[in-house]
């Protein structure tokens, strides 16, 4: 598995680059990633989204999909698509420190 | 005597049914659930909007499938109770010991919007993984004069993840035999970010559809259908529009399974995927495409699994712990047209291989390489299916994963 380093912080990453373990994830290193995938800021829209995120999969052990985030979590997914351009679900997996959602099998 | 009552005879049920007559102590009760008589050959229904297979082939009496030792009984599932341990039909409540729910996985084209409007619904747009879906598509393929043919698939998981695939090759195929390919712009539309789900697999496939001149639309998630302006619209602003739109909706469990508190959000039961036990309920399995193992949807997998299951149950059922696990073994022909075809094989862990897959009496097939064998595999797997399958006979392959033969793609030359 490779590691990866940024600004200090220290994290394990399967081929893809997503998260293997979300206990090496922290606030702050989600800040300097958002930069990575074209995210200038995280508001707090941003964050609503990632925390929902974080605590379902605490939940259930599987990163919630789309479809999860609107009928469980509420979201609008055309409002996701605008807060994280292009790929919200993968964006969204990589910058909360999560898998990436399967259902994709 | 316990009762043993499986929801849903179709592949996964019926196998199950047989297998259980045989595992388990003679005095068991068991019983089969399903709303009518029709048992189809649901991999049969690729075939049919080609022609080359037919509505009246794929169907056969569920009943006749069935073990005469094991009861069918005929009604529409409404709500299982899984405290009260009964389960309530539209004419009759029945009472179980044991509960396995094996109803499948069901195309909702409605939860799309504007795909069932009806202007567009069966008229320029079409499910085929239906026996009404791909009958009325026959007809629109052999009428359609050219123009934009998309090839969608909703979201994920759907069943039989391959077919949208083999879909657009063989269309590809049938189009260039009535000499008229060149008037059909071919897309296959996905809301994965490549060809298919594993990456090793995705890679092969995709080249497969650049050979034949085939355009990939990646990472399209759909947000609806414009029936006035024949489009296919996604959330992030694209709108492809089409002529004839073949699609693959949504896939969501049985209705009953989400009024029963029983499902996720898509109505799959979740259960444990070594065990297929429901994760909140003593006495109650999913088994087939009903449950919510993360592999692929398919018949293959439902072989496997009930395999596996049938000797795990056998010992629950004989009040000792079950020692068995299942994999989440899939393989899969994908038809790839020309006469070829390309076999899969992957489990929970293990990435799709190369190389060949150890079938004595019938093998070897090639594994993720088209060849005239594997075509052959895919036609005879309809005799396989109806008479060794069903019944529950022992098939020449192994249940769980080996990796005898096989080789991990990336270390064998790009063929």
């Amino acid at each position: 598995m490779p590691i990866n380093t940024i600004d200090g912080y220290t994290f394990t990453v399967n081929d893809e680059g997503f998260f293997t373990n979300r206990e090496e994830w922290s606030e702050p290193l989600a800040e300097i990633l958002a930069g990575l995938v074209g995210i200038d800021d995280l508001t707090e829209a941003h964050w609503a989204a990632l925390r929902f995120m974080r605590d379902d999969q605490a939940k259930t052990g599987m990163t919630p999909t789309l479809r999860r985030m609107q009928t469980q979590g509420k979201f609008d997914v055309k409002e996701l698509f605008t807060l994280f351009p292009g790929k919200p679900a993968k964006k969204m997996s990589y910058l909360a420190g999560l898998p990436k959602p399967v259902g994709c099998v | 005597m316990s009762q043993v009552l499986i929801l849903g005879a179709g592949t996964a049920g019926t196998m199950l049914a047989n297998m259980l007559v045989k595992a388990l102590p003679p005095d068991a009760d068991i019983t089969v659930v399903d709303k009518d008589d029709a048992h189809d050959y649901q991999p049969g229904y690729l075939f049919i909007p080609f022609g080359t297979s037919t509505p009246e082939r794929v169907r056969k009496s569920r009943k006749a499938q069935l073990s005469p030792k094991v009861r069918l009984v005929m009604g529409t599932i409404q709500r299982v109770d899984p405290e009260a341990r009964t389960v309530t039909l539209d004419n009759a409540t029945l009472d179980y010991d044991w509960l396995i729910i094996a109803t499948g996985t069901t195309p909702r084209p409605d939860m799309t919007d504007g795909l069932t409007d009806d202007r567009v619904w069966r008229k320029s747009a079409f499910d085929f993984y239906t026996l009404d879906g791909a009958t009325a598509l026959a007809k629109a393929l052999k009428d359609f004069k050219g123009g934009k043919l998309l090839v969608h698939v909703t979201e994920m998981p759907i069943k039989c993840p391959v077919a949208p695939l083999e879909f657009v090759l063989l269309a590809d195929d049938y189009f260039r035999h009535r000499r008229m390919r060149h008037l059909v712009d071919i897309s296959y539309v996905t809301p994965l970010d490549g060809a298919f789900t594993k990456p090793v697999a995705s890679k092969r496939l995709g080249g497969l559809l650049k050979d034949r001149s085939i355009r990939l639309v990646t990472d399209f998630a759909i947000e609806r259908v414009d029936p006035e302006k024949r489009t296919i619209n996604a959330y992030d602003g694209r709108a492809l529009p089409f002529d004839l739109l073949v699609t693959v909706p949504t896939n969501m469990g049985a209705q009953f399974v989400t009024d029963s508190g029983l499902g996720d959000d898509l109505g799959f039961v979740p259960v444990d995927p070594k065990t297929l036990a429901s994760t909140r309920y003593e006495r109650v399995f999913a088994v087939g495409d009903a449950s919510n193992i993360p592999t692929s949807k398919a018949g293959s997998v439902a072989h496997f699994a009930v395999h596996v299951f049938v000797e795990n149950f056998a010992q629950a059922y004989a009040g000792k712990p079950m020692t068995h696990a299942f994999d989440g073994h899939a393989n899969c022909f994908i038809e790839s047209g020309r006469g070829k075809a390309m076999l899969l094989d992957f489990n929970y862990d293990t990435e799709p291989l190369t190389g060949v897959f150890p079938a004595p009496a019938v093998g070897p097939f090639s594994l993720l390489k088209e060849s005239r064998l594997n075509h052959l595999g895919k036609l005879a797997f309809e005799q396989v299916y109806w008479q060794i399958l069903l019944p529950g006979h022992p098939l020449p392959v192994p249940t769980l994963m080996t990796m005898a033969g096989k080789v991990p793609a990336e270390k064998t030359k790009e063929a």
